[in-house]
Formats: C-alpha cells, structure tokens, sequence
C-alpha cells in the first residue's frame, strides 16, 4: 500500500457514510476529531484512517514508526482525549504484504469513555521503539509480543520470552511457524507397568 | 517391606498377607494435588461436599513425598514437562498415576506445538480418565479402577 | 531422557543488613498458586524485595488454533480459557463476531445470555471465594461455596448439557429454548442465596483475623492502577468507578437496574468487599431477568457458513476477572485470519511486583488470591 495523501482517504470514507442515515454519520465524525487534531499537530505521520464499522471506537489510525512515540504521548497527555489506559498490545502478520508485521495499540480513555486503535507496519528484523515508559501495562504485552512474533523493542527494560520456554528457539505466532510445531521437544516414552508386576 | 519383597512362591497364607497389604494400599490412597487447568477444578468439587472424596479415604496432600498417587488433571504443556517429571521422581514407591481427562490422556483438543500429546510421553501411567471434564463421578469410578488394579498386585509373592 | 532445564532470574543484589538475599521459588506446583504460576521470590527474612513472575505453563496455542478452524467451531475452545466462568467467554466471542453483522438478536435471546452470564459471574466468584479464603485459612467457607457453586453447576446442566465447560450461545442467539425446570431452579437459587451471602459475610466480614490479613494488604491506588491496564473489580476496588455493562452495554442490560459497587482504599479487603456486593447485584439482576423474560424465538436467521467481511473489530465485555476482548482480523473466508483474546488475568498479574514488593511473604498468597487469576486465561 503506497502512501496517499490523506484528503484522498477522507474523501473515500466520506463515499461510503453518505447511505448511512445522518444520526450515525454524526457518529462517524466525532470520531473524526482525534484525527483532525492529529492531523494539525502532525502533519505527514499518519498514513490512512479507516474505521471499519459505525462504532465511533473501531476508528483505527496507521501510524510511521518514528512517529509512534510521539502520537501516543500526545494522546495520553491531551486534555480532551485522555487515553490514559492501554488496554491491548498485539501484532497480527501478513507474510504476503511488503511490510508484513503489524503491531496494534488499543488505547482507552475511562474519564471520556472512548476507544482509538493505532496500527504501526513494520518490515521484518526492525524494531520499534517501547510505550512501557508511558503506560506500565505494555511491559508484559511487548514482552509476548517478541516471544510470540520475534518484533524487538528497543529501550525495554527486561525484553525476554514470557510464554514459551527460554530456549524455544522460534516465533510460534508467525504464519511460517507450523501448527503442530517443529519437534522441538522429543521424548523417550517409558514402559508402563503390566498388571501383576 | 522392600526385603520381603518378591521373594516367597504363590500359596494360600502368602496371598493372604497379599491382599491384606492391597487391601491397606487401596483404602487410604493419598493423592497429590497436580490440578493444572480445567480438570482441576472438577477434581476440587469432588473432593468438596457433594462428591465426597474423603469416605474413600482420600486425602489431599500437596507435598510428593507424602503422597501415593498424582492425579495428572488438566493439559501438560512442555514447559510443565520438566516440573512433572521433577515432581514424580520425589514421590516414594509405591506409586501410581491417574491422567485425567482428555488433555492428560491424549494432548485433548489442542493439536500443537506448546502441548504434550498425553503425559504417558514422561511418566507410566496407570489409568485414563476420558473426558472434558470428566464428571466427579468418572474421577471417583477412576479411582476405583486404580484401586482394582492395586488388589491384583503382587507384594511377597514371585 | 529428558533434560530438566533451569530458568534463572538474574537479579542478584546485597541487603541493607549485608546479608545475603534468599531466593526462594513459588513453584508451579504449589497449593496456593491457583494453577501453574511460578513466582521467584528475592526475600530479605520475611520481606519481599523483588518478586519475578514465570507464567507460560498453560500455554496452549489457542490463538494459533483459531486460524485453523471457523468462527462456530472456536466456541468450545473459548470456553477452556476462563474455566471458572464458561458462559461469559463464549458470550465475548458470539457477541465479537455478530459485531460483523446487523443480525436482529432477539429479545429473549439477550435476556438469557445476561441471565446465564450473570451466574456465571456467581459461579466464579464463589470459586473465588473458596480458594482465597482456604489460602488465608478459613477452610469453612471452601465447603460453603462449593455447596452453592453445585446448585449454579445443576442450573447449567439442566440448560446445556455440562457442568463447567458448556458451550452455552450460538452465533445468532441459542442453540435452543431453557427449558422449564431451568427457570423453576433458578427462582429456587435466588430465592435462598441472599442469606447465604449473609453466612459468608458472618464468617469473614468482621472477623479480626481476615482484618489483620487483609486491611492495608496490597494496595494499589486509583491513577496506579489504570496505568497498569486493570479492569474488572481490582480496579473498582481502587476506586475508580467503571463498568463495562454500564459503559457499553451489551445483551440485555440496557433494560437492566443494578448498582456498581466501588471502593477506596484498594486493599485485598476491599476487593473482598466490592466481589460479594457484586453476588447481591448479580441476584437483583436475575430477579429482574425472570420477572422481564419475555417469550418469542431464541435464534434469529443466520447464513449457513458464517462470512464475515474483510476488516477488524475489537469487542470487549464485562468478565467476573475484569475486561474480556476479543480482536479478530477477517479476510472474508470462514476462518479467522487472526484471533487475539485480552486477557484481563494476564494484565491483572502484571501488577503484582507493585503490590507485593515491600510486604511480607505471607501477603504474597493473599494477594495473588485476590487478584482472582486464571492460569488458562492468563496463558491461553
């Protein structure tokens, strides 16, 4: 996916909420504001917005790597927005795209209760840099993350396999990673004992 | 009883002494509590009021070295491997294991790379308890077959 | 045969005394563990002074597993993670995927799900109750709770078949009507489970030992705790008063009249006392589904392969453990793409190096009972 210029996509969006009856395509647009305002204080740092459904909280917000740290202090310190929680940190990969791993912030405001999802892209072996310094519960969801999909976090305190035992070897989660496994662990079965022995 | 053991032929007062020593063995049965997932929880309401475990003679130890009997219940991943095999060589002969319920028996519905297909990969066991959860009833009817299977052993007998 | 291996914790530091730290290992096996945790405890006599938690023992590929089957046949693996509380995961999860869809659930259908969800919530709690007072002695209320937790155990077989793993909802609604006896038994319930509340709360409530146990245990404040990611009664107890069945409500609590029950200080004993008000509501809430059940059909039409379209949701509800998600990624086939469960048992434990540094050993039982985790949910 080349990167387009934002009012392309807002116009495309703007297409498809025109069959939607007005009360929840004023729904749509205040979800809007967060990417408004987003888009004023950064110009050039979000690549398209899409919001899947007509549940003002599926609004999701595909972001650069570099400008991740930024965005998410920007949006947990705003005064309207608040998104003092971050309630899930998961990575989802798509072999086929050229930018195959993307990783999910899904934050939440409690005092406005509100929902935003950021999307960050990354190649593989690239790394991106840690939200533990910003919101505490990251710490554990990066660390499954690196176990479960091998995506490095730079600048994490204690970045080391949570899920799967130490020397596993492989990222279980990544799509080339087989069902049954590898054969990681073989054993030697013992004899049981008959009846009468 | 280890100098004893196996070392007289087959009569009638050495069958005796034999099913006097499984009788003792069967009726006060010590499990160690190694409830692991949703196996575990069953194995806990049998143990409680409705399903008593006790009139069995049944007590619930949490330590190996006091214990005749594990109750593998629930799914054996082989992260856990370890600590099983770790746990089963500190439990003192006589000794036996129950696997309950599909995971324990056979990996249950979890095909893949993070779960041991049965513990029967690491340690014998005795008896299967199929499952998902077994009820308290198929535990209870699992620890009767073990008991069955005890009477049938051969203490001082070749 | 099979190497033992060795997992160390690295953090190797002197005390103020100069004596050397103890590490003592909180193994996996362990009575009051509530499952396979394993937590490496650096202590100073009596004091904790670092605390590291090993999970992964029950971890089992669900995620993984989800790619490879489709959306109905990945109900009965939703009920394994929570095992405590079956019918609320499979709820998460049909209430997630008809998020894809418009379908017109019906009335009744709703009805029954918060019904079932709400003894559920019942159903854990007391198992709560049971494993957390056993851990702080009280061996009593373990035979107590269990008695009532067989009566709500009963009410799920009657409806579906299985006592703890049910496989209740189906996407569209339910499988099938309750049948009668259902509704007679869980008239029954709730008709003598309020003074059974009152014969817990006469054992614990004011009893001088479960104060000295649990005031000032573990404490975690309010801003503390929404940076960790907390949900669920850990975070009421800390005074932050928010409810996912109030905040998005799904099924049939919008219909639905109950209170919210938050505390203060966010000690162990306050989230003792936020969980048994929440059994009170939990029987105001029943009482108001059975006299508001309406009747009419419990399915509504849905397509013979459930495709959803290409895109993503994330859907969350209101666990007895805290806030349950599901984040699913479609790609228009009849599997998913990706599943991602939020666990709200991983996110609460992560929280307890916080509120167990600084205690004594004896609290870091007590806390862990009662931050009420589930290791099949916290691991998957």
């Amino acid at each position: 996916m080349a990167d387009e210029s934002v009012q392309g996509e807002n116009s495309e969006v703007d297409e498809e909420t025109s069959d939607l009856n007005p009360e929840e395509d004023s729904k749509k647009d205040v979800g809007r504001d967060i990417l408004d305002v987003l888009e004023a204080k950064f110009p050039g740092s979000t690549f398209d917005a899409e919001a899947f459904s007509n549940f003002e909280d599926e609004l999701s917000i595909t972001l650069k790597p570099d400008s991740l740290e930024e965005v998410a202090l920007f949006l947990k310190d705003h005064e309207i927005f608040q998104f003092t929680m971050l309630v899930d940190l998961t990575a989802v990969h798509f072999p086929n795209d050229d930018l195959p791993l993307h990783v999910l912030y899904q934050l939440f405001s409690i005092e406005k209760n509100r929902r935003v999802r950021l999307k960050v892209r990354l190649q593989e072996e690239q790394s991106i840099p840690t939200v533990s310094n910003l919101w505490s519960s990251a710490n554990w969801m990066e660390r499954e993350v690196f176990d479960l999909f091998g995506i490095d976090f730079s600048g994490h305190p204690d970045l080391r396999r949570i899920l799967m035992p130490d020397d596993w070897g492989s990222h279980p989660m990544l799509k080339s990673y087989p069902l049954e496994g590898k054969g990681e662990r073989v054993y030697d079965k013992p004899q049981r004992k008959e009846i009468g022995e | 009883m280890g100098v004893v053991e196996g070392k007289f032929n087959d009569n009638f007062i050495t069958s005796k002494v034999d099913s006097l020593v499984a009788w003792a063995r069967k009726s006060a049965l010590w499990p160690m509590t190694f409830g692991l997932a949703c196996c575990a929880i069953e194995m806990m309401a049998s143990g409680a009021a409705r399903y008593d475990f006790d009139r069995f003679g049944v007590i619930f130890r949490a330590t190996p070295r006091q214990s005749d009997v594990i109750i593998v219940a629930g799914t054996v991943t082989h992260k856990m491997g370890s600590a099983i095999r770790k746990v089963y060589d500190q439990m003192p002969e006589p000794r036996w294991v129950i696997a309950m319920g599909n995971c324990a028996t056979c990996g249950g519905p979890y095909p893949n790379y993070a779960v041991m297909q049965g513990v029967d990969e690491i340690i014998p066991v005795d008896v299967y308890i199929p499952g998902c959860p077994p009820r308290p009833e198929s535990l209870m009817w699992g620890v009767m077959q073990l008991q069955k299977k005890i009477e049938q052993e051969k203490f001082i007998r070749k | 045969m099979y190497e033992i291996e060795e997992t160390k914790s690295e953090i190797q530091t002197k005390t103020v005394t100069g004596a050397d730290e103890l590490v003592v290992n909180m193994g996996p096996q362990h009575p009051s563990t509530h499952g396979v945790l394993r937590v490496i405890l650096h202590l100073d006599g009596e004091t904790v002074t670092d605390l590291d938690c090993d999970i992964g023992y029950l971890h089992r590929g669900t995620e993984k597993i989800g790619e490879n089957i489709t959306y109905s046949m990945f109900i009965p693996y939703t009920d394994r993670l929570d095992y405590i509380a079956a019918p609320s995961n499979n709820l998460a999860w049909v209430t997630a995927v008809e998020k894809f869809f418009d379908w017109e659930i019906p009335i009744r259908a709703n009805y029954i799900r918060s019904m079932v969800g709400e003894f559920s919530r019942i159903a854990s709690h007391l198992l709560w109750l049971a494993t957390h007072a056993l851990d702080i002695g009280a061996m009593t209320v373990f035979l107590w709770c269990f008695r009532e937790r067989e009566m709500v155990l009963d009410l799920f077989e009657t409806a579906f078949g299985g006592r703890l793993t049910v496989n209740a909802f189906r996407l569209g609604g339910l499988e099938q009507d309750v049948p009668a006896k259902f509704l007679t038994l869980a008239q029954e319930f709730i008709d003598i489970f309020p003074s059974r509340i009152q014969d817990y709360e006469t054992l614990l409530t004011n009893n001088r030992i479960w104060l000295q146990r649990t005031r000032g245990v573990g404490v975690i404040s309010g801003e503390d705790a929404v940076d960790f990611g907390l949900s669920g009664p850990l975070l009421r107890a800390s005074g932050v008063n928010y409810d996912l069945r109030r905040a998005k409500p799904y099924a049939a609590y919008p219909y639905l009249d109950f209170v919210v029950p938050t505390g203060e200080n966010g000690d162990i004993y306050d989230r003792y006392i936020v969980r048994i008000e929440e059994l009170r509501q939990s029987v105001k809430i029943i009482q108001q589904c059975l006299e508001q059940l309406p009747d009419g059909p419990v399915s509504c039409k849905t397509p013979r392969t459930i495709k959803p379209p290409v895109g993503e949701i994330y859907h969350s509800i209101e666990n007895p453990k805290g806030e349950f998600g599901f984040y699913i990624v479609s790609d228009g086939s009849e599997t998913p793409y990706r599943v991602r469960i939020r666990p709200p048992s991983f996110v609460n434990l992560a929280a307890l190096k916080k509120l167990c540094v600084g205690g004594l050993l004896a609290d870091v039982v007590a806390v862990i009972g009662s931050i009420d985790i589930v290791l099949g949910e916290c691991d998957r």
